[in-house]
């Protein structure tokens, strides 16, 4: 108990988290870039092709980890927002401002991979009965929403827990929309192929799960990294940062 | 409840005063009604097939116009801190402040709901429905908008972001109260959909004033 | 001795700006301190700090629930002062009867606009009704955000007359103000 309480106090302080995460991104990084080229290259070039669909079903070692990671994200985002309402915990909306962009950018990247899938397999660029496709669309507009909210108010400390509010309203949201979205999305069930089966042999599954770890690991390589920035930006008129701009000039 | 009744009254009495201004989401709802019903060309089966989705729509967008100036007032000329600060429970007056939101907004709009149907062309088993699931949809409407409305008080033009916040949590409802209505006027179900309706206003109407009192106390820390 | 304010090394910044720092303040019934400072200092912040309305500041603050009076009148400009006034009693979780609102109003000079809007009323009126709901509400400390503001002398010699009667009857007023001020028995300069 004691010692979750030292780590708890210890998040809290931007000098040490911004040290001890550099040997976290670095080897999140790493891993990221071996699981995703592995991922990638074993789901493209060594896995078997689909029996209705051919080669086109390749795209879900990308669609998928995408948009599996944009909901992950979501929550994550809905959780910072918690934390910072409850505790203030300043560390929280430093992970917020972090989050925010890597999450639109992959729910972006979720949304034209399934509509490059889509041209092939139903004929149409967009489908309104696939529900993933749809909830993606609305996590979207979350997304856009929190980084509007962020973007429209001057003080950065009111902004941060604006944010928060609404994050947390949307994560309540969040299970009521996608279960909204896919009862309306079998009541218009007009293709008879979903996206959303997903029982295939392990030949196929097993790159796709290599591609997730790959993509959940890049996706922490890159929050690391933004976290880590805007914490340089925040304390950048403290001691600790001035020291650290001596040493990267002298190493210069 | 003392708190809640005081500012209910407060917000119906400042509603009375400024009618034109109460009443002008309801006029842009009936506008854009007839808008509709000119640009499908008056096509009665066209029109009553779409009509149900189309009236959630614009319900929705009219909501926005209510919802913006919600809180402005207040902001503005001071009262709104005072809320927070002299209220023992902040939390009362602003129940009976969204309260009467929606009674001003919500409930005109489920009254004159047989009218503005008929005009869209719904058939008249879809008409009851219809009130029916605005009564029970329309409370989760105002609560969630007030939340966005908290958000964007102190932001200049918040209006346009108010829209950009809180149309993506609205598409339960628009799902759901569409379907009710269909669902009910054809008679294949939709009476599960009313529950859904109902469960998330009674959801909302529960924790909604939370966030509201969050957003406002954060709200006024920037001003 | 009722302590209603106690104040150790409070510090705020606004963004990367300091406002004040390490600032020391004990606030004890009768007393009346005048906030003073140059614009942008703090003085308003640090009454909204006190109030509750401002939560991001560094150091040790405990203050009583209060009565404040910000920039802003907090009058509706649609009400009547009376309907203003009763919402105001009700609001702090009393209640006001018309003779209750005619001498908060008359310790102004403002009887005659208990029925006139709030918007119908000039700013130095506006000032003059805001400033009369403080004895409505029942709370021992008082924070007055410029009460001066829009004032003729003689409105300024009542909320004088005002405030040593609050003081003197044991309750406590912070006022932030430009002038020296004839009742304060303290300054608190913030800027120094």
């Amino acid at each position: 108990m004691n010692g979750l309480k030292t780590l708890w106090h210890r998040l809290g302080s931007p000098r040490w988290f911004y040290q001890m995460m550099k040997p976290w991104q670095t080897g999140l990084g790493f891993v990221a870039l071996v699981a995703l080229l592995v991922g990638t290259v074993w789901g493209l070039a060594f896995a078997p092709e689909d029996y209705q669909q051919g080669n086109s079903f390749r795209i879900i070692y990308v669609h998928v980890p995408m948009v599996v990671l944009a909901q992950s994200a979501y929550m994550m985002l809905g959780s910072a927002g918690f934390v910072l309402l409850v505790w203030r915990m300043k560390m929280a909306d430093v992970a917020m401002v972090a989050i925010v962009p890597v999450g639109m950018t992959v729910t972006a990247i979720g949304l034209f991979s399934g509509a490059v899938w889509g041209r092939p397999t139903w004929g149409t660029w967009w489908e309104w009965t696939d529900a993933r496709l749809v909830s993606t669309l609305v996590l979207l507009f979350l997304y856009v929403g929190l980084y509007a909210l962020r973007e429209a108010i001057p003080r950065a400390e009111s902004a941060g827990r604006a944010c928060a509010v609404l994050a947390v309203v949307g994560l309540i949201n969040i299970p009521i929309i996608k279960y909204s979205v896919e009862w309306w999305t079998t009541l218009h069930q007009g293709a008879t192929f979903t996206a959303t089966r997903m029982s295939m042999p392990i030949e196929m599954a097993a790159p796709l799960i290599v591609n997730i770890i790959g993509a959940y690991c890049l996706f922490g390589y890159l929050v690391l990294l933004n976290m880590r920035t805007e914490l340089l930006r925040r304390e950048r008129d403290t001691k600790w940062v001035g020291a650290l701009r001596t040493e990267v000039i002298d190493g210069v | 409840m003392g708190l809640v009744r005081l500012q209910f009254q407060r917000e119906w009495r400042l509603l009375a005063r400024a009618r034109s201004e109460a009443l002008n989401p309801l006029v842009f709802l009936i506008m854009t009604v007839t808008l509709f019903a000119l640009a499908l060309d008056g096509q009665a089966q066209a029109l009553s097939r779409y009509a149900a989705g189309i009236f959630w729509v614009l319900v929705l967008l009219s909501s926005l116009l209510s919802l913006d100036g919600m809180f402005r007032r207040d902001f503005e000329d001071g009262s709104l801190e005072q809320i927070l600060l002299l209220a023992e429970v902040p939390f009362l007056p602003i129940i009976g402040k969204m309260l009467a939101q929606w009674a001003a907004t919500g409930l005109p709009v489920v009254l004159m709901s047989p009218l503005l149907g008929t005009v869209l062309q719904l058939p008249p088993e879809a008409l009851g429905p219809l009130a029916g699931a605005l009564l029970v949809g329309t409370p989760t409407v105002s609560m969630l908008g007030a939340v966005g409305a908290a958000l964007v008080v102190g932001v200049r033009r918040g209006g346009a972001l108010l829209g950009l916040l809180v149309l993506p949590l609205y598409i339960p409802v628009l799902i759901f109260g569409t379907a009710a209505v269909n669902g009910l006027a054809a008679g294949t179900g939709g009476v599960a959909q009313i529950y859904w309706l109902a469960a998330m206003s009674v959801l909302a109407v529960t924790l909604a004033p939370f966030a509201v009192h969050a957003a406002l106390k954060i709200s006024l820390e920037n001003g | 001795m009722t302590v209603f304010v106690s104040i150790q090394g409070l510090s705020v910044s606004r963004g990367r700006n300091r406002l004040f720092e390490g600032l020391d303040l004990t606030l004890s019934a009768g007393d009346c301190v005048e906030v003073r400072g140059a614009n942008g200092t703090g003085k308003s912040t640090l009454l909204r700090c006190i109030a509750g309305l401002y939560q991001d500041f560094q150091g040790e603050l405990t203050a009583e629930p209060c009565a404040y009076l910000g920039h802003n009148d907090g009058l509706s400009a649609l009400l009547t002062v009376e309907e203003n006034l009763r919402w105001y009693a009700g609001l702090s979780g009393g209640s006001a009867s018309s003779k209750d609102i005619a001498a908060a109003l008359a310790t102004l000079e403002a009887s005659h606009l208990v029925r006139r809007q709030a918007r119908a009323l000039s700013a130095g009126q506006h000032r003059r009704v805001a400033l009369a709901r403080l004895p409505l509400l029942g709370h021992k400390l008082w924070l007055l955000d410029e009460p001066y503001t829009a004032l003729d002398d003689a409105g300024t010699a009542l909320v004088d007359g005002l405030i040593r009667d609050h003081c003197a009857s044991g309750g406590a007023v912070m006022a932030a103000t430009h002038a020296d001020m004839s009742v304060s028995t303290a300054q608190c300069w913030v800027d120094r």
